[in-house]
């Protein structure tokens, strides 16, 4: 961000004195020590820092941040934040919310700080369920999904956050996990370091109301099989020896052996500023369990430089302030035009 | 021929045509024209809610009624003395607010066959001819026909030379009134400034129509209304919205702090939106939210930022902000929040006027919510009043409702404006170091309860709020019942503390004891003084008193009101004040409600007075 520190400050110094309430084996955990590792190597001074959250169990992430913070209400805590970097843009804001939060309640605010792009960072915790409402569907639950509220499963069809995003011009989107904290740590840098809203989603295990919804992309015995770990010039290779590889076939990705006939130098080499190829990437959406299913990306999908929504109004400021004077109050309040009673 | 000349002392006229004859603008040009002259006025806009209702029918009528003169004016006026009618509709929509013989200016191009049929008069049937207009006087001019003559050789085309025929209309009334045109030549100029042939258009026509009232013989009479006795200054001519606008910008500046206005349009407060987004030059930040949720969010955020955070909007907007509003007061950060009411429930009737979210403003939240509620009187007070709902938010860390309304946000009047540095000091102090020995406490309190404002960048003060019930001082997530309960009567006992540093609530009109007190709130302001000031003057006992602080009410208002044998409280509304009244006081007030989407005429309001003295 903008501003360093002289004085490093630790991960501890980012505990607070509030006992951490979540379930134990919550998928928070792991969140929560990954961003207090990564945000002392940021080198932004503690006092710079808000969290801001919605409500939900991740939402009370801030309470666990020695930053500032704010635990708001459902669903808005991105418009709280669009308006806290409109007045501070010198601020490092960092919106914490859930899948219901983020997606359903606050929808609409989401892909209007995207497509604004105020230059803040969103980590959405995705656990495809109402956590703190005790296990209901979310916009993100699996069609059929059998939950206190559908017990004959849902009829919602989910959404896609990921393809949500590039749908409402996010200039960063990135996908991660509670389980591999180094990924996780890697990817809350790269979005720091963007400018702009960067949009993070964050596989997060519910082991109360929703245990195992991503048990095939965190466990050992198929992550490899299943998952795809995108890097930015590098091809997209996956399977448990890196046997495997995508190529591009018109617009359609393929899934090919690599072996004699198959190079790694064949294969669609992940470049981070296609939009199109994000695009496509973003809809590897399959359900694991069909055949011939395409591995879930995680990493960086896209990135693109625009500019940030609290410049541009800082530059409109300065340009009538350039053109106008300072403002002066008592020529506001007499206008152009008066007239004398004597 | 020698023109007559009549002095006058008040005139109304009522501007009224299609909503595409421009006659809001021609209203608004004259308005200024009489205010720069010096008298005294009001004025009441009137529009249809759609952009451009059906041409020619009553549902597209769009007037714009001025009372000015040479004496003190309060209201835009029960009856007209002037109708301007630029077709049938517009006659047939005003011809009931027109005085026994009054003056009615008509186009008679605007009472054609399509027209009459459009304006729903009976087959064959045409007022400006039947004689059904007996006893008024009639000026009839074919307005097009002449704006047209006038353009003959321009190079425009009809639809653009049609365009200018409100400046014909304008040209005459200015003859008649013997005013100068100056004013709108200027603005004309200015208007049109790269567009020399409009401009010309616009020029030669308005003279054209001042040149119809100075030539034609027919024309005996022009009238003259000489400038109001009015305390000595410096004036200006003053819309409640911009009003609102200007005060929050004062507050921003006198305060230090940067003006943060989140919002998301809607009639009638968009026009708040719009005078600030010109202010940028004193750092002002407008933003466009997606809805009124993201608006009033935005601005809370802002304000933990820092800054003093403000929204506006109405009806359903304000419904939509009622989650975030308890949020606000949980947080304990200051907020203004401007609700310009209309009629409603629901869409209601978004271009007309009401007064009837009071009781929302001051109960409509979850929980025990206490919110101070304040009310603008006036045009101008919108400016005094919303200055005052900063004031009281950033002294007492709290979110603020202004209430005003469509009437007084459209309506202008003179205002004698003050000076920067009259206006009342606002204090803000961030607070920088450590309030206890160990850590900062966020919700410790000062001796107005009202608890510290530590902004994000402050090294060492680093904190959370919530939404959650908190414990006193430390500001941590409680589920304590007896602290529940004692946070609960805190934030209540700091709202209460309000009273202790706003004004006593003062007589506006007679005495502070009697047989009857007509207490009033808001944009009822003009009507109740003019109804009262007359009946006062036919020999009743009666005095005015209008509030401004509603939540709390003024400290001295209960002894006020015992003081006083009955209370009559007029609102447009089913009766709300009232409730708040007799909750409070215990007395048996009394109401006078209308629920029309148009003010009061004062007329009304005397009528009432006199029933209840006889
Ligand atoms: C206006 C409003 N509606 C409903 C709720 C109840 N509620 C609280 S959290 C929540 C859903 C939380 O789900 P999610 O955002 O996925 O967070 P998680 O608990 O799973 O982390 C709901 C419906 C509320 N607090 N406020
Ligand atoms: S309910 Fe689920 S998401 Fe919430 S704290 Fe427990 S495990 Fe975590
Ligand atoms: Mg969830």
């Amino acid at each position: 961000m903008e501003t360093t520190s002289s004085e490093k400050i630790t991960s501890k110094d980012l505990a607070t004195d509030q006992e951490v309430r979540w379930c134990p084996g919550c998928g928070d955990y792991s969140i929560l020590k990954q961003v207090q590792t990564t945000i002392p190597e940021l080198g932004i001074p503690r006092e710079n820092i808000v969290f801001i959250s919605g409500i939900g169990c991740s939402s009370r992430f801030p309470y666990y941040m020695e930053t500032y913070g704010m635990h708001s209400i459902h669903g808005r805590a991105t418009a709280i934040a669009s308006g806290l970097k409109a007045a501070r843009p010198e601020l490092s804001i960092w919106i914490v919310t859930g899948d219901g939060d983020g997606l359903s309640i606050g929808g609409n605010h989401m892909i209007h700080i995207l497509r604004r792009n105020f230059n803040l960072n969103i980590l959405l915790f995705n656990n495809e369920i109402y956590g703190l409402t005790k296990g209901q569907y979310s916009p993100t639950s699996e069609e059929g999904k059998v939950t206190k509220s559908t017990p004959m499963g849902s009829v919602d069809h989910p959404f896609n956050p990921i393809a949500l995003c590039m749908g409402a011009d996010a200039t960063f989107v990135a996908r991660s996990m509670d389980r591999d904290p180094k990924h996780l740590q890697s990817i809350l840098k790269r979005a720091n370091d963007h400018k702009g809203s960067s949009f993070v989603e964050i596989y997060q295990n519910c082991n109360v109301f929703n245990d195992g919804a991503f048990e095939v992309f965190t466990e050992k015995s198929s992550k490899k099989n299943e998952t795809l770990f995108m890097e930015h010039g590098k091809p997209l290779i996956f399977g448990d020896n890196n046997e495997k590889g995508i190529k591009l076939d018109g617009f359609m990705p393929v899934i090919v052996e690599l072996n004699a006939g198959v190079s790694p130098n064949d294969l669609w080499v992940h470049d981070e500023h296609d939009r199109v190829k994000a695009g496509i990437l973003s809809r590897f959406f399959d359900n694991p369990k069909h055949p011939n299913h395409l591995p879930r990306p995680f990493g960086v999908f896209y990135v693109e430089d625009r500019p940030c929504y609290e410049d541009r109004m800082a530059d409109q400021i300065q340009q009538m302030t350039a053109k106008k004077g300072d403002g002066n109050l008592d020529a506001l309040l007499s206008g152009r035009e008066t007239w004398v009673i004597s | 021929m020698e023109k007559q000349n009549e002095v006058l002392d008040n005139v109304i006229i009522k501007f009224a045509g299609d909503s595409g004859d421009g006659m809001q603008l021609t209203g608004t040009q004259f308005t200024n024209t009489a205010a720069l002259f010096g008298n005294d006025l009001s004025t009441f806009p009137d529009f249809p809610a759609e952009i451009r209702a059906p041409q020619g029918t009553l549902a597209g009528v769009s007037g714009y009624q001025l009372h000015f003169g040479s004496v003190e004016i309060f209201t835009p006026g029960d009856y007209c003395d002037v109708l301007v009618a630029m077709n049938a509709a517009a006659l047939r929509a005003n011809l009931k607010h027109l005085k026994k013989s009054g003056i009615i200016i008509a186009n008679t191009d605007g009472f054609d066959a399509k027209n009459l049929r459009l304006a729903g008069v009976a087959d064959g049937k045409n007022p400006l001819e039947d004689g059904s207009l007996e006893g008024y006087n009639v000026i009839k001019m074919d307005v097009t026909k002449m704006t047209r003559a006038a353009l003959l050789d321009s190079g425009l085309g009809t639809k653009e030379i049609d365009r200018a025929k409100n400046m014909f209309v304008l040209g005459f009334l200015y003859w008649m009134y013997n005013r100068s045109m100056d004013h709108t030549l200027k603005f004309l100029n200015e208007k049109f400034a790269s567009k020399t042939d409009v401009l010309n258009a616009n020029l030669n026509v308005l003279k054209a129509g001042y040149n119809f009232g100075d030539t034609r013989e027919e024309f005996t009479t022009r009238f003259t209304v000489s400038p109001a006795k009015m305390p000595a200054g410096v004036y200006r001519n003053m819309m409640g919205n911009q009003a609102t606008a200007l005060g929050l910008v004062a507050a921003a500046k006198k305060s230090g702090l940067q003006l943060f206005y989140g919002t998301y349009p809607i009639t009638p407060a968009s026009d708040i939106l719009h005078e600030l987004s010109k202010h940028k030059n004193f750092g002002v930040k407008t933003f466009q939210a997606e809805d009124e949720i993201a608006a009033i969010c935005s601005s809370i955020g802002a304000s933990f930022g820092g800054a003093l955070g403000v929204t506006a909007s109405s009806g359903p907007g304000i419904a939509l902000k009622t989650e975030a509003m308890g949020l606000a007061l949980m947080f304990e950060l200051p907020l203004v929040i401007v609700n310009v009411q209309r009629g409603g429930p629901s869409t209601g009737l978004p271009t007309k006027t009401e007064q009837s979210d009071l009781l929302q403003a001051v109960y409509g939240r979850n929980g025990e919510a206490p919110i101070p509620v304040l009310a603008a009187a006036s045009p101008s007070d919108c400016f005094y009043m919303v200055y005052e709902a900063c004031r009281i938010a950033i002294e007492f860390m709290t979110p603020v409702i202004l209430l005003t309304d469509g009437y007084i946000a459209n309506g202008a009047e003179p205002w004698q404006f003050p000076k920067a540095s009259d206006l009342a000091e606002i204090k803000v102090k961030f607070t920088k170091e450590k309030n206890s020995e160990t850590k900062y406490l966020p919700y410790k309190r000062d001796e107005k309860l009202s608890r510290p404002w530590a902004i994000p960048g402050t090294k060492g003060l680093e904190h959370r709020i919530g939404g959650i019930e908190k414990q006193h001082e430390t500001g941590n997530i409680s589920y304590d019942p007896n602290n529940h309960e004692f946070m609960i009567r805190m934030r209540d006992a700091k709202v209460e503390k309000v009273a202790d540093f706003i004004p006593d609530q003062k007589i506006e009109v007679g005495t502070s004891k009697g047989k009857l007190l007509v207490l009033g709130w808001g944009s009822t302001y003009g009507a109740i003084k003019s109804a009262v000031i007359k009946a006062r003057n036919d020999g009743y006992d009666v005095s005015h008193a209008h509030l401004r602080y509603i939540k709390p009410f003024p400290k001295n208002l209960g002894e006020l009101l015992y003081s006083f044998e009955h209370i009559l409280i007029p609102e447009m509304n089913c009766g709300q004040l009232i409730k708040l009244i007799r909750d409070k006081y215990l007395i048996p007030a009394e109401g006078l409600n209308k629920i029309q989407g148009m003010p009061f005429a004062a007329e009304e309001i005397y009528s009432k007075i006199a029933e209840k003295l006889k």
